[in-house]
C-alpha cells in the first residue's frame, strides 16, 4: 500500500506542475506499470480509489482505462454513475444491491465476491467531481473504441470528439489501424488530424489540413482555426492559406446544411399545415361549407389521444395506433353531429355557416375546458418517435418531423383514394357537382352530406393526433390552426387536394426560409401578407377549378 | 337572400321637400326616431343622475356604471359601422376589430404622450416601455401625437387609410364573399402578431396604459368620465345619422343592390368597386372613432384588440340585432355586451357557452335579428309569428268574454 501510495504521490506533483504535459504522465504511468506489474493490476488499481483524492483518481481513471478490459469499463461506468461504494473499515470497492431488510449486500467490484452485509452507514460512495465526469466519459469512450461492436465504437468516436486530448493520439492510432468500418474511420481520421494540427510535428500539418478540409464536424473547424491564430509557424503560409481555404469549405458546406435543415423544418411545418388543412379541403373545398370549428375538430383528436393514453398507460408505444382510429371516429361523429343539427339548415348560405360554426367551435373549446380543465395536457412521445437522424456529423433530422411529413403524404393519398376510388367518393362528387341530379339518381345527398363532413371532421381528428406529438395539447390548439389552415386551402386553389399539398407545402417552407432572415413573428406576418397580396392577382388560389364549378 | 331593410321613407317626395334634413333622415324611421330619443334621454339622464345625486341616493348613477355604458355606446358604434358594410354592402369583414383597435392605438398614443415625465422612469420625451427597451429616442412615427388635433386626424387617417389599401387591392380583383372574409381575418391577425412586438414600438404585449389625463383633464375624475360618456353618445348618435344618410341616399340604394346582386349591378354600368371601397372606409374610420373614444374610458389598449375573435363576436351583435337595421345593430352591440358583463361576471365558465349558443341560434332561428324577429310576429309571418297571432286573438277572445259574459256568440264566430 505504501509504495503504491508514494508512487502517486510522485504522479500527483507531476500532473499538478505539468498538467499541460498530461501525456507525459500518461507515459510514465506506462512505464511504471512495465516496471512494477505486479502492483500495477486493475485490482491493485481500484483498492486505491477510495482514499484517492480527487486528482489522484484522475490518474487513476486513466491507469484503469489503459487497461480497456471488460471490468474496467464496468468499473469506470459505475464510477460515473455512481454505483460504486467502499466499506468504510475495510476500504474494499464494493457495488452494493438492496436486500429485503433495511440493510446492502456488497458486492466486491472486480471478483463479485459476496462481502456480506452493510447498514447504509457503513458504506461510502466513491465520490467524483465535474472534472472527473468529464474524464471518466472519455476514459469510457477510450475503452469503448476497441470494442467488438461497431456501434459502440460509434458512439466512442462522437463522445471523444467533443474534447479531444493529445494524450488519446496513440488510441485513435491503434484504433485506425484495426478498425474498418468507413463511418467510423472517417471521424477517427478527422480526431488523428485535429490532434496532429495542435501537435508541434509540424510535417503532419499539410495532411492535416487535407483531411479537415470540408469536414463539418465543429472540433474541425476550431482546430483550424486555432491553427491560424497560433503563432508558431512563421514557416509555411502556404499551409495557412490552405488552412483558410479548408475553413472555407466547411463554412459553405455548414451554409448548405443549415438549408436543408430549414428546408426540412419548413417540409415539416407543411406537412403540419396539410394535416390541419386536409380536412377542411374537404368540407370548404368540396362542400362549400366554411367550417370555423375545424380547429376544435384538430383539437379533440389531440384529445382523445391523451385519453387513449390515459386508458392504456402501460402500452404508450402502441397507445398512437389506437388513438388514429379513435380519434377519427370521435371527431368524426361529432363532425355528423354538426351537420345534422345545424349545418344542413343552412347551406347556401355561407356567411352564416361561417357564424354558426363559429359559435360551435366556442362551445365545443369550453367544453373541453369544463371537462379537462384550461392547462396543457401532457401527451406522450413513443419510444419510436424520439431520436435524431443524422445525416452528417452538422446535420440530425428528428423522427418525429420524418414521421409526420410521412403520415401526412399518406393521409393526402388515402384521401385522394377515397375520393376517386370508392362509391362513397364517386357519390360525394356527384353530390358536389350538381345535387339535384345525384339526387334522382337515387343517391341520398342527405347522407352523403353527413358522411362527407364526417370524413373531412375525422380527418382534422387524426391530424390532431399528429399535432399532439409536436405542439401542446390545450383547449386553445385548435385556434393556432384554423387561420393557417384557411390559408393553405385559399392559397392552393378550393376544391382540390393538389393545390392542398403545394400549398401547405409552399407555405410551410415560406415561414422557415424567411425565419432566420427575419424572426418567427415577422415571417409569419410576412407569409400572411404576401397571401393576401397573391389573393388579389389569383382570387381562386393557385390551381383554381375551372368551369362551371367556379360558380358555385 | 332577400332583406327587408332599405326602407324607403314612407312620406312621399313631395312633403320631403319641405322637411329639414335631419327629418327628411327620419322619416318613415320609426326604430330610428326611438333609438335616438332614448339615446338623447341616457345622455342627460346618466350624467345628471351621477354629478347631481349623492352616492347612497337612489337615483345615483355610479362613475363605474357611467364608464361601462359609455363602453357598450362605443361598441354600439362600431356596430352601426360594421352593420352599414355587412348589412347594406354585403361585405363580411371579420377584421373589423383592426381598425377599431387602431383608432384605439392612435389615441392612446395621444393619452402615452400626455403622460410626460409622470412615468415610472420620468422620462419626459419617452414613454416608460421604450425607456425600458433602452431606446433613447421617439420613432418617427410618434411624433406629432403629444397634438390633440394630429391623434384626431390619425384615428382618422390611418384606419381609413389602411382599408383603402387593403379594399382598392381586394374589390379591384374581385375578391368577395368567404374569400374577403377569411383576407380580412388574416389582416387583423397579421396586425395582431406585429403588434404583440416589442420593437414595433407600440408597447408590445402590455400595450399602453396608465394613462394620466387628457387635453388637460384627469382620466380618473368623474366629470372627465362625464364627458367622454357624453361624447361618445354624441359619436354615437352622429354616426347612426351618417349610416343612416349614406343608406337612404341614391348611393345607398346601390349598396343595397351591390349587395343582392353585384354582377347585376355592375352590369348596368356601376363601378361597383368604388362603391364598395367608399362604403368600406367609411366604416374603417367609424370603427377608428369607436376605438378611440374606448380606449380612454377603459384605460387600457393592448395587441389583444386585433385578435380575430373578438372581430367575430362583432359580427354576432349585429346579427343578434338584425342585419340591415342600423339601430338594431347598435342595440344588438348593447344587448350582447351587457349579456356578456353580466355572466361573465356571475357564471363565467357558461359565457362561451352562451355566445357559441348564441351565434347558432341566431344564425338558425334569428336570421333578421331581434328587430327582424319582431317585425316578423307583428306581421304574422312564420311559425312564430303565427303562433303570436293566435295567442292575441285568444287574448282579445277572452277580453271579449270578460267584458260581456252575455253577448252573442254567434257574432264572435
Amino acid at each position: 500500500m505504501r509504495m503504491v501510495h508514494g508512487l502517486l504521490l510522485w504522479l500527483i506533483a507531476c500532473s499538478i506542475s505539468q498538467s499541460v504535459l498530461a501525456a507525459t504522465d500518461v507515459e510514465a504511468t506506462v512505464s511504471q506499470s512495465s516496471q512494477a506489474p505486479s502492483i500495477m493490476t486493475l485490482q491493485s488499481l481500484i483498492d486505491t480509489l477510495p482514499t484517492a483524492s480527487y486528482d489522484e483518481k484522475s490518474i487513476l481513471i486513466r491507469s484503469i482505462a489503459e487497461k480497456s478490459t471488460d471490468d474496467s469499463l464496468a468499473i469506470l461506468t459505475a464510477l460515473l454513475q455512481g454505483d460504486l461504494f467502499y466499506i468504510k473499515k475495510t476500504q474494499q470497492l464494493v457495488y452494493r444491491a438492496p436486500t429485503e431488510g433495511k440493510q446492502y449486500r456488497a458486492i466486491a467490484a472486480l471478483t463479485g465476491e459476496i462481502l456480506g452485509e452493510y447498514k447504509n452507514r457503513k458504506l461510502k460512495k466513491v465520490g467524483i467531481n465535474n472534472k472527473l465526469r468529464g474524464e471518466l466519459k472519455n476514459a469510457i469512450a477510450l475503452v469503448q473504441l476497441k470494442s467488438p461492436d461497431s456501434r459502440v465504437r460509434q458512439h466512442a468516436v462522437d463522445a471523444l470528439m467533443g474534447s479531444l486530448q493529445p494524450e488519446y493520439l496513440p488510441l485513435i492510432h491503434q484504433a485506425l489501424l484495426v478498425e474498418k468500418d468507413n463511418q467510423i474511420r472517417e471521424p477517427l481520421m478527422v480526431a488523428k488530424a485535429v490532434l496532429d494540427l495542435s501537435s508541434k510535428e509540424t510535417e503532419l500539418y499539410r495532411s492535416a489540413i487535407n483531411t479537415l478540409h470540408g469536414s463539418l464536424y465543429p472540433a474541425a473547424r476550431i482546430a483550424l482555426i486555432k491553427f491560424i491564430e497560433a503563432p508558431h509557424h512563421h514557416s509555411s503560409s502556404v499551409l495557412i492559406d490552405q488552412a483558410k481555404q479548408a475553413i472555407a469549405s466547411i463554412d459553405q458546406k455548414v451554409k448548405l446544411n443549415n438549408i436543408a435543415e430549414n428546408v426540412y423544418f419548413g417540409i415539416a411545418l407543411g406537412a403540419v399545415l396539410l394535416l390541419a388543412a386536409i380536412g377542411l379541403a374537404i368540407t370548404f373545398g368540396v362542400m362549400g361549407v366554411i367550417n370555423m370549428a375545424h380547429g376544435e375538430m384538430i383539437m379533440l383528436g389531440a384529445y382523445t389521444t391523451f385519453v387513449v393514453q390515459q386508458c392504456m398507460p402501460n402500452h404508450l408505444n402502441y397507445s398512437l395506433l389506437v388513438a388514429i382510429p379513435a380519434a377519427f371516429l370521435v371527431s368524426g361523429l361529432v363532425g355528423v353531429l354538426i351537420e345534422r343539427s345545424v349545418i344542413r339548415h343552412l347551406y347556401g348560405r355561407t356567411l352564416e355557416t361561417l357564424l354558426a360554426t363559429f359559435g360551435i367551435s366556442l362551445i365545443l373549446q369550453q367544453a373541453v375546458r369544463s371537462i379537462f380543465g384550461p392547462l396543457n395536457q401532457d401527451v406522450n412521445t413513443p419510444d419510436w418517435m424520439a431520436g435524431t437522424f443524422s445525416v452528417n456529423p452538422g446535420l440530425a433530422l428528428t423522427y418525429n418531423r420524418l414521421y409526420i411529413i410521412l403520415f401526412s403524404l399518406l393521409l393526402l393519398a388515402a384521401l385522394a383514394l377515397v375520393l376517386k376510388k370508392t362509391l362513397f367518393g364517386l357519390q360525394m362528387r356527384a353530390v358536389t357537382l350538381n345535387r339535384p341530379m345525384a339526387s334522382s339518381m337515387g343517391i341520398k345527398t342527405g347522407w352523403v352530406d353527413a358522411l362527407t363532413f364526417g370524413l373531412g371532421s375525422g380527418i382534422a381528428g387524426i391530424a390532431g393526433v399528429a399535432l399532439s406529438q409536436l405542439t401542446n395539447v390545450g383547449p386553445n390548439l385548435g385556434q393556432a390552426y384554423i387561420i393557417d389552415s384557411f390559408m393553405v386551402v385559399v392559397f392552393g386553389g378550393v376544391g382540390n387536394l393538389w393545390g392542398t399539398l403545394v400549398g401547405a407545402m409552399s407555405l410551410g417552407i415560406a415561414n422557415k426560409v424567411f425565419e432566420p432572415l427575419a424572426g418567427a413573428v415577422l415571417a409569419k406576418i410576412i407569409v400572411l401578407v404576401a397571401i393576401i397580396l397573391f389573393i388579389q392577382k389569383r382570387p381562386r388560389g393557385l390551381f383554381a377549378l375551372k368551369g362551371r364549378a367556379v360558380e358555385g | 337572400m332577400k332583406h327587408s331593410t332599405a326602407q324607403l321613407p314612407s312620406a312621399n317626395a313631395a312633403t320631403s321637400m319641405q322637411l329639414g334634413p335631419l327629418t327628411r333622415l327620419l322619416v318613415g324611421d320609426k326604430g330610428g326616431q326611438r333609438f335616438l330619443m332614448g339615446l338623447l334621454a341616457l345622455l342627460i339622464i346618466f350624467p345628471t343622475c351621477n354629478l347631481l345625486f349623492a352616492e347612497g341616493s337612489a337615483l345615483h348613477v355610479s362613475t363605474y356604471t357611467l364608464t361601462l355604458v359609455g363602453k357598450y355606446l362605443c361598441y354600439a358604434l362600431l356596430a352601426i359601422a360594421v352593420d352599414l358594410i355587412w348589412g347594406y354592402c354585403g361585405i363580411l369583414s371579420l377584421g373589423h376589430g383592426a381598425f377599431f383597435a387602431l383608432g384605439g392605438y392612435a389615441m392612446g398614443m395621444y393619452l402615452m404622450r400626455q403622460i410626460g415625465d409622470r412615468g415610472v422612469y420620468g422620462n419626459a420625451e419617452l414613454p416608460d416601455f421604450m425607456v425600458f427597451l433602452n431606446w433613447t429616442e421617439l420613432p418617427w412615427y410618434w411624433f406629432g401625437f403629444d397634438q390633440f388635433w394630429f391623434a384626431a386626424l390619425m384615428i382618422l387617417l390611418v384606419p381609413g387609410a389602411l382599408a383603402f389599401l387593403f379594399g382598392w387591392l381586394a374589390f379591384r380583383s374581385r375578391v368577395t364573399g368567404v374569400y374577403l372574409s377569411i383576407m380580412t381575418q388574416a389582416m387583423t391577425y397579421a396586425l395582431m402578431l406585429a403588434f404583440f412586438r416589442n420593437d414595433m414600438g407600440f408597447g408590445g404585449n402590455n400595450g399602453l396604459t396608465d394613462f394620466k389625463d387628457i387635453l388637460g383633464f384627469d382620466l380618473q375624475d368623474s366629470s372627465t368620465r362625464n364627458g367622454l360618456f357624453v361624447c361618445s353618445a354624441v359619436a354615437l348618435g352622429l354616426g347612426y345619422l351618417l349610416a343612416r344618410w349614406i343608406t337612404q341616399s341614391k348611393l345607398g340604394r346601390v349598396l343595397v343592390s351591390v349587395r343582392d346582386a353585384e354582377n347585376r349591378t355592375r352590369f348596368l354600368g356601376y363601378r361597383v368597386e368604388h362603391y364598395k371601397l367608399f362604403v368600406f372606409v367609411v366604416s374603417a374610420m367609424m370603427a377608428g372613432v369607436a376605438g378611440a373614444l374606448y380606449v380612454p374610458q377603459v384605460g387600457i389598449i393592448n395587441p389583444g384588440e386585433f385578435s380575430p375573435i373578438n372581430s367575430i363576436e362583432m359580427i354576432i351583435w349585429v346579427a343578434v340585432g338584425g342585419r340591415g337595421t342600423l339601430f338594431g345593430a347598435a342595440l344588438g352591440a348593447i344587448a350582447v355586451n351587457y349579456a356578456k358583463t353580466y355572466f361573465t361576471g356571475a357564471f363565467a365558465e357558461l359565457w362561451l357557452f352562451m355566445l357559441g349558443g348564441l351565434f347558432v341560434m341566431t344564425t338558425l332561428y334569428l336570421p333578421k335579428g331581434m328587430v327582424g324577429f319582431v317585425e316578423q310576429l307583428k306581421a304574422g309571418e312564420g311559425r312564430s309569428g303565427r303562433l303570436y297571432l293566435w295567442l292575441l286573438a285568444q287574448l282579445r277572445k277572452r277580453e271579449l268574454k270578460d267584458a260581456q259574459p252575455a253577448a252573442d256568440q254567434g257574432e264572435l264566430k
